[in-house]
């Protein structure tokens, strides 16, 4: 079945076209929000960026892993697998329970402090590697640039970090994604429902954004997606 | 470090301890059979040879060591099992987990690291695998000498 064929049979409910629907209580009101999806459609997709990132760490075991979409049992068999240590959490969940759905909501230094503690509280150069798939498009500025801030401190030097981003700067939801890694080249990706933005993000935004990193480097994708590796 | 009591009676393979969920205990729980959460607990629980379930409405702030660790409900502690830790889709698990194996359903919110550890393969003979020389070990006052060690300085007189 064609992708658009997959997603229109999820959407389409009844008579209604595919539009906004209330999500259940827990969105706040005024929010316009798809509800997620309940079928689980886990699309195989080759991911340039995963490659690059596990050829930069090839070779190598015993590194401090850290999986920021929440665990998964794929995930944790893969990465364990090949001798690494793995720390967990659930960035997308945390934000929602400390900000809110919407990402306007995140501006309070006390909130954004206590979600730093939460997801972050680690030493300083602590992990080798860290996989944020696309919990970054879903913060806004100030959540943001304390996140990347904290990320540059609990990196070690030459650690590696993998990021997607939207291409798509002209709307103000975008689908959200767990990423399953298949191999160290493939993904399988499930939509999760439409999130609103946090921010728009172009190549150049990007490095500025990681300025206090060493290199970013930039994979375009078919999907809309920009995937990112940036290296402390 | 821990020591097990030396009162802590046999294990009873019939049957499998059960924390009420009315129960709340703080301290250190040892137990030589399965063990059953559905209250709350605070302290320690270490089970080596056995399981400890965390049921959907256990509430264990506690480090938890077991043979195997099957959680539906809320553990904020270290879990460490020599064979499996298996977490459930309501589970909700704060902590670092050691273990040799490892399940997690969709679902389950986990937070910590994850270290896998295999245990170490057992020999399947002792005495097959390092031949000792049978002199050598003659003035060990060890209780039991090798046939070899025994044959060399106790040949049978009088036949």
């Amino acid at each position: 079945m064609p992708l658009q064929e997959k997603f229109r049979s999820i959407f389409n409910r009844g008579n209604e076209s595919p539009a906004p629907s209330r999500a259940q209580s827990s969105a706040p009101p005024g929010l316009p929000f798809l509800k997620a999806a309940r079928k689980e459609v886990n699309l195989p997709r080759p991911s340039r960026g995963l490659e690059q990132f596990f050829f930069n760490i090839q070779g190598q075991v015993g590194l401090s892993i850290l999986d920021l979409a929440g665990a998964s049992q794929q995930n944790i068999d893969f990465l364990t697998s090949l001798g690494h240590k793995l720390y967990s959490a659930n960035v997308i969940h945390s934000m929602e329970e400390c900000f809110g759905l919407d990402p306007s909501g995140q501006t309070n230094p006390g909130r954004i402090e206590y979600f730093l503690r939460s997801n972050f509280d680690y030493p300083a150069s602590t992990f080798d590697a860290v996989l944020m798939w696309d919990s970054m498009q879903f913060m806004g500025p100030a959540l943001l640039n304390a996140t990347v801030d904290k990320l540059a401190e609990i990196m070690r030097m030459k650690a590696y970090l993998l990021a997607f981003f939207t291409v798509n700067d002209k709307v103000q939801e975008v689908p959200s994604y767990s990423f399953r890694i298949q191999d160290n080249k493939t993904l399988l990706v499930t939509e999760r429902g439409m999130r609103p933005t946090g921010h728009v993000f172009n190549n150049r935004s990007l490095e500025k954004l990681f300025g206090k990193f060493e290199n970013v480097k930039f994979f375009l994708t078919k999907d809309n997606l920009r995937e990112v590796i940036v290296r402390r | 470090m821990s020591s097990i009591p030396h009162r802590v009676p046999e294990a009873d393979a019939r049957h499998t301890a059960t924390i009420g969920k009315a129960v709340k205990i703080v301290g250190q729980i040892y137990t030589k059979e399965d063990l059953n959460v559905d209250g709350d607990i605070e302290g320690t629980i270490e089970s080596a040879e056995s399981k400890v379930t965390i049921g959907a409405t256990g509430r264990v702030q506690a480090s938890v060591k077991a043979r195997e660790v099957v959680i539906f409900g809320q553990v904020q502690g270290n879990v460490e099992a020599t064979d499996k830790v298996d977490i459930r889709r309501e589970a909700k698990l704060v902590g670092d987990i050691t273990t040799a194996r490892i399940s997690i359903e969709d679902g389950a919110l986990f937070k910590g690291s994850i270290d896998i550890r295999k245990p170490e393969p057992k020999t399947t003979s002792a005495a097959a695998s390092t031949p000792t020389p049978a002199i050598s070990t003659s003035t060990s006052s060890s209780s039991a000498p090798t046939p070899a060690a025994a044959t060399a300085t106790a040949t049978p007189a009088g036949r």
